[in-house]
């Protein structure tokens, strides 16, 4: 194929027409300009043995597993839980059901905060965003009934990481199961929480501390567990762009792969249970490109810069919700079709666990029919469509392949200048990645308010409609509920044994000991999630915000 | 030279999205008002105690967790006890249309919900606010 002959009927072509010639140029979401047209030599200088391979073999960049979905789906697992343990132990039941192929977790804000449902901070806040968890108690009951075997779990936690983890190795132990079959995720990424999640408790040391001590524990005792889910998705939630969302991720993971290695972990030892979320968004090709690329540098990252040998260590095997910025409250079955764009993405895309919006996220939590719209989305996707015939099917798109190789040099570019920065902490303490994400945000808003960003329901095909009623609204009684059958717990337990787990607790919290243990032994005996983290918060004290504004 | 208005705005409670309130001191900002963000995790106590500190004209808040009916009454209340009603009281995010009513009869004077605009957002404060 002649490449120049093909540059240089495309120029002809380009003047051919008065129309394309005078269309507005398009940009990527992360501002490069978009050709109206891409071609073979578009993507010529492309070495596909070495940049795009083969799914399951390095550098991974068209999928992690050699048969992807023609051996197995990804999992169908939508975040969920409210109002208390029973509830969601039911709403988990319901979803099963109806298809829902793994488990994920939403507590709430006190439990992700380390308070109890009792505590003066938690007033109004409990079974809100997701089900409260106390002790050990409320997570039996949120798993009554569910064969930890045969299932794996998400849990939406990050500072409080290790407690619940504990819980999940007792409720296992108690089923009459070894640590080393349960299945599952932790999410336990604090450094987002920092900046665009909020739910951080602990400085930066000691949460680190936190993650690592997770690390070697899964690695000796759960081994199926993915200790970490590093997140992109809420970064760019808060408003960054593509670009940002896997840089600004992928240097937070550095910071735990360096924390880990300076602990005296091997890089194989802990590695492979690395796992991810992200966020897919509405520019379909822009979305696969950006996994695909993200993908192919993982991998270099891991063998070239970190020697990882096992070959499970450079596999970025990642869970993807849809956007839920990107719904409106305006016209909310608009984003059906909006999921439904975004989860096709993310089924091109290659990711191994999928959470499909509800289309009622502006308005409220999900009702059983909405998320079930959301089940089905998913659920048609898989068996209607073919597009999971085969695997990786845009490849070989000119499009497809110049985005991917574009966005892999923006993103290593902008990975180059956190690192010189010092990394991750340092750019967040310096508050750097605030800040950009921030003034993209307030950019974005400004193109909305000015009509050049299109938001359909919003900004263009507005219509005047009544607000809808809104189906699912918290129990009020859930609050009250919760705090007594805590105190109750707390009246039957052995406040001696608690008292004593605490005591060993915050000795090993002050020394340099492995923590899990301590903390299992606490959970064990019906300590608290607000006692234990209590105690260690004592010991490594509250992190102070970085103010940018 | 007529006084610039100044805002307090303010996470009450656990939530730590702070997205939509970070755009909305912007662009209060540049309709050119003064604007101190206390950040996240305030209770309506040290909220109003910053407001009083400050001097502020307006208190504006951002709720998204469901926990509006409890942290928005008591700002005002706490406002109305400190002798401190003139402050205006606005809110937004995620609050449910039956609970506006009566959030309004305690004393937030508008709630802002989704698709709103910086600029709806500054109008109102103009027509609404009351400088001493």
């Amino acid at each position: 194929m002649d490449q120049n002959k093909i540059k240089e009927e495309k120029t002809r072509w380009a003047q051919s027409d008065p129309g394309l010639a005078k269309a507005v140029p398009r940009h990527t979401d992360w501002g490069d300009p978009v050709e109206k047209l891409y071609t073979p030599a578009d993507v010529s200088a492309q070495d596909y043995l070495e940049q795009l391979g083969f799914p399951g073999e390095h550098p991974f960049a068209r999928g992690v597993y050699p048969s992807m979905y023609l051996g197995r789906p990804w999992t169908v697992r939508q975040y969920s839980g409210y109002d208390s343990p029973k509830d969601t132990n039911a709403r988990f039941r319901y979803l099963l059901e109806q298809g829902q192929t793994g488990l994920s977790v939403a507590f709430d804000l006190p439990t992700q905060i380390g308070y109890d449902s009792d505590h003066p901070m938690s007033a109004g806040e409990v079974g809100k965003v997701g089900v409260p968890v106390d002790t050990l108690e409320d997570m039996e009951v949120i798993f009554e009934g569910l064969p930890l075997d045969k299932l794996s779990t998400s849990m939406t936690i990050n500072a409080p990481s290790a407690i619940m983890l504990a819980m999940y190795v007792s409720i296992g132990k108690k089923q009459g199961l070894d640590p080393s079959v349960l299945r599952g995720t932790l999410q336990n990424d604090v450094l987002k929480e920092y900046t665009v999640r909020g739910t951080y408790i602990f400085p930066p040391q000691p949460s680190i501390r936190l993650v690592t001590d997770i690390f070697a524990y899964c690695s000796k005792s759960v081994p199926r567990f993915n200790t970490i889910n590093v997140a992109g998705y809420h970064l760019r939630e808060a408003g960054c762009s593509a670009v940002q969302e896997i840089a600004f991720s992928f240097s937070n993971a550095i910071a735990y792969i360096q924390a880990a290695l300076d602990a005296g972990l091997g890089i194989d030892d802990f590695a492979p249970r690395i796992s991810w979320i992200f966020n897919t968004n509405n520019k379909l090709f822009e979305e696969v490109a950006k996994y695909r690329a993200a993908r192919r540098i993982w991998a270099e990252l891991l063998r070239d810069r970190f020697g990882a040998k096992d070959p499970r260590s450079c596999m970025l095997r990642f869970h993807t919700q849809t956007s839920g910025a990107s719904l409106t409250a305006q016209q909310p079955l608009n984003n059906v079709v909006r999921v439904a764009y975004q989860t096709l993405a993310a089924v091109l895309a290659g990711a191994q666990s999928i959470a499909a919006c509800s289309y009622d996220e502006a308005l409220s939590l999900p009702t059983e029919e909405s998320v079930r719209t959301s089940l089905r989305t998913q659920q048609i996707l898989h068996e209607e469509t073919g597009v999971t015939d085969t695997i990786d099917p845009l490849g070989g798109s000119y499009y497809l392949e110049a985005l991917t190789n574009q966005i892999y040099d923006r993103i290593k570019g902008l990975m180059d200048e956190v690192e010189k920065m010092g990394g991750a902490v340092a750019a967040i303490e310096k508050g750097f990645v605030q800040k950009e994400i921030e003034r993209r945000s307030y950019d974005i808003q400004k193109q909305i308010e000015g009509g050049q960003f299109v938001v359909v329901g919003v900004n263009k095909y507005a219509i005047q409609e009544q607000e809808p009623e809104v189906l699912v609204e918290s129990n009020p009684q859930a609050e009250q509920d919760q705090i007594e059958r805590l105190q109750a717990l707390k009246n039957r337990r052995s406040n001696d044994k608690v008292d004593g787990a605490l005591a060993a607790l915050k000795q090993t919290a002050h020394g340099d000991g492995a923590l899990m243990p301590v903390i299992i032994e606490a959970v064990e005996a019906y300590a608290s999630l607000g006692e234990i983290c209590g105690v260690l918060r004592e010991v490594f004290g509250e992190y102070q915000p970085v103010r940018t504004i | 030279m007529s006084k610039r208005i100044r805002v307090l705005a303010a996470k009450p409670g656990l939530d730590g999205h702070d997205r939509g309130i970070k755009v909305v001191c912007a662009g209060l900002k540049d309709a050119g008002m003064e604007v101190i963000y206390t950040g996240l995790r305030q209770t309506p106590e040290a909220i109003v105690a910053a407001a009083l500190q400050e001097d502020v004209d307006v208190i504006a808040l951002s709720t998204l967790s469901g926990a509006h009916n409890q942290h928005l009454p008591r700002v005002a209340q706490l406002l109305r006890e400190k002798d401190a009603a003139h402050v205006l009281l606005v809110a937004g995010g995620i609050v449910p249309p039956k609970d506006r009513l009566s959030l309004r009869e305690k004393g937030v004077k508008e709630i802002f919900g989704p698709g709103t605009t910086m600029t709806e957002i500054a109008e109102f404060i103009r027509n609404n606010v009351s400088l001493s």
